[in-house]
């Protein structure tokens, strides 16, 4: 058993390629875990950051600076009782959810954390990513109609028309990018996530600063329309509160709705996902091809560690900060674990980066090497989430013609200008 | 990296297309495209069109052809059909579930239904040389750019089906231009 563990963790493969059902399902698991955690701690933060952009102080009374919020939101909706409206049509009623979670979830099957931490490596990656997430819309528009109800309805019909309409400009910001893959001597390009991001590697540039400004304007285009994609603000016109109640899922309570929450939560770390991998350099670090020397990589490894040594250390600050009084007692307790706790997982990580420092085939430094990757790619996936945060909080919502005419009049011919561009000055350059 | 550490991992088991997930999504897709047309509420339908567009696509994989596949998915089942909802929820259901579903009509549904699965058996059988006795199989890692030479091409000549192909663009374009043309009355 440990030969077989230590045979997994040497690989260079995706357990997809080499055809390992059993890791490819421990893949699956570890990936749902942390999609799902990722999404309670993205609960947290956007309720904080939100209230801090409101100068308001936001949860503060389960746990310390209410980190425990969510797991009492969680336990909250898994205790309430699940009403469907009479009137609904039962059965659409209560697959429509799921049709939205198997969607946004399928996706992470060929999302590369690293050259070999992914799933699977599809050739047919980005268009299997972009396929299956817009599967996802079906759960909306059905949930609107199964309501059986004026709100939910009118919120799936503005949903379907929006999703259409954004996923033209999004699947040409995306070939203009899978074209950029293609200057290479042999002249083809790839559609595997994996080949993307190696594609970036052997060109020495991510592809938001290829044809300065060519792939930054396709990648602008793309976080645009990534955002009409998952329903969010200033482009929620599917939920718009203010006039629709709660859009789609009005009807919806409970462990229901809180599918639809996950849902709405997962597809957003997808597509940021996506923009990452094409864009963004994916796994790889900044500077990769500048600064190549074995310090520097060395330098970069410690990055992880550090970032949750910097955690640790700000939830030590916030141990000391507690008032004194008794009341606080077993909240500071908690805090000063929870400390350890970031602090203990930062010593392991420089540990292993420390150990693992040596660029040969030792397991240490592929283990390195692998937590180097999976930091990076989640380093910028959580910018991009909080971007996500910073937008709802600052823009208000578009009018729904408003919608409409930024993404056919402006976001489609700039993004079919783009793709012309490319392609001519991709042919004279090569 | 050293091959021996590689193997443990490396020894999978038995490829996923077996006869069983052939049967599996033949079966979901039968069973899908009957759902459509028994179903008196027309978004029930639909949603069993998707199970049977979904299927289709699952055995597409199976024969090898991954970007078939995605684009199946992309086009039928993430694009039409989201159109086709879109429609079906601006039609009134309580009137039209009322409506008699199998009109007088349907013996020549049924009759045509019949000549074209004879045409297909007997092209079949009669023009058994012009099918390839097995699959074809482009390996799954260029499939994509397959395509792509036999569609445009490679650098100076051109593809197999490039004449094809534009001609069939270029009715799409018509079919667009069209549609157009008959939804805006001033242009």
């Amino acid at each position: 058993m440990p030969n077989f563990v230590m045979s997994y963790l040497g690989s260079t493969v995706t357990p997809g390629e080499a055809g390992n059902q059993f890791w490819a399902l421990i893949y699956v698991l570890i990936i749902f875990t942390g999609v799902s955690v990722a999404v309670i701690a993205m609960n947290w933060i956007e309720r904080k950051a939100l209230a801090h952009f409101q100068v308001r102080l936001g949860p503060m009374r389960v746990g310390p600076h209410g980190l425990l919020q969510p797991f009492a939101d969680a336990l909250k909706l898994m205790l309430k009782e699940d009403i469907i409206p009479a009137a609904a049509d039962q059965f659409v009623f209560w697959v429509a959810p799921l049709i939205g979670l198997l969607a946004a979830f399928t996706v992470y099957t060929v999302i590369p954390f690293g050259p070999s931490q992914a799933v699977s490596d599809m050739n047919i990656g980005i268009l299997f990513m972009l396929g299956v997430s817009s599967l996802g819309v079906l759960g909306i528009v059905v949930a609107g109609w199964a309501s059986n109800s004026h709100y939910p309805l009118i919120g799936a019909l503005r949903s379907s028309a929006q999703m259409v309409s954004y996923e033209v400009a999004m699947g040409l910001a995306v070939v203009s990018a899978v074209l950029m893959t293609s200057m290479n001597e042999k002249g083809t390009g790839t559609l595997s996530m994996i080949g993307i991001v190696q594609a970036q590697q052997q060109q020495g540039v991510w592809f938001i600063f290829k044809f300065f400004p060519l792939g930054f304007i396709a990648f602008v285009i793309f976080s645009i329309a990534m955002i009409a994609e998952t329903n969010r603000a200033p482009f929620d016109m599917a939920e718009a509160e203010s006039e629709l109640t709660a859009g789609y899922h009005t009807e919806y309570s409970g462990l229901r709705w809180s599918l639809f929450m996950l849902a709405e939560y997962a597809a957003m770390i997808a597509v940021s996902s996506i923009a990452v991998t094409l864009w963004l350099g994916g796994w790889m670090r900044p500077f990769a091809n500048l600064l190549h020397a074995p310090a520097w990589d060395f330098i970069f490894s410690l990055f992880p560690g550090l970032t949750f040594g910097s955690l640790a250390a700000i939830a030590f600050v916030g141990v000391t900060r507690m008032p004194a009084h008794s009341f606080f007692k077993i909240q500071r307790i908690g805090l000063a674990v929870f400390a350890a706790l970031l602090g203990f997982i930062a010593l392991l990580l420089l540990a292993i980066a420390i150990v693992g420092r040596s660029a040969d085939a030792s397991l240490a430094a592929r283990f390195n090497e692998g937590i180097d990757y999976v930091y990076w790619f989640v380093l910028k996936v959580a910018v991009f989430m909080y971007l996500f945060i910073w937008y709802r909080a600052t823009w208000p919502r578009y009018r729904f013609d408003q919608l409409m005419r930024i993404g056919w009049k402006v976001l489609l011919p700039i993004s079919l200008g783009v793709l012309v561009v490319t392609a001519i000055v991709g042919v004279i350059v090569s | 990296m050293n091959p021996g550490m590689n193997s443990a991992f490396n020894s999978g088991m038995a490829p996923v297309a077996t006869p069983f997930f052939f049967y599996m999504l033949s079966g979901l897709a039968i069973v899908g495209g009957l759902l459509v047309i028994t179903r008196r509420n027309a978004v029930h339908s639909a949603l069993a069109l998707i199970v049977t567009l979904l299927a289709v696509a699952g055995l597409y994989l199976m024969l090898y052809a991954p970007f078939v596949a995605g684009v199946q998915i992309i086009v039928y089942a993430g694009g039409i059909m989201v159109l086709f909802l879109f429609v079906i929820m601006l039609v009134n259901i309580e009137r039209s579930s009322k409506e008699r579903r199998f009109n007088r009509m349907w013996p020549v549904g049924l009759a045509a239904a019949c000549a074209l699965m004879a045409l297909f058996v007997s092209a079949f059988v009669k023009g058994r040389a012009l099918f390839p006795d097995r699959m074809m199989s482009l390996p799954e890692s260029s499939n994509t750019q397959q395509i792509a030479t036999m569609l445009y091409g490679e650098a100076g000549r051109m593809g197999q089906y490039t004449f094809a192909f534009e001609i069939a663009s270029l009715l799409l374009l018509v079919a667009i231009l069209g549609a157009v043309i008959m939804t805006k009355k001033k242009i």
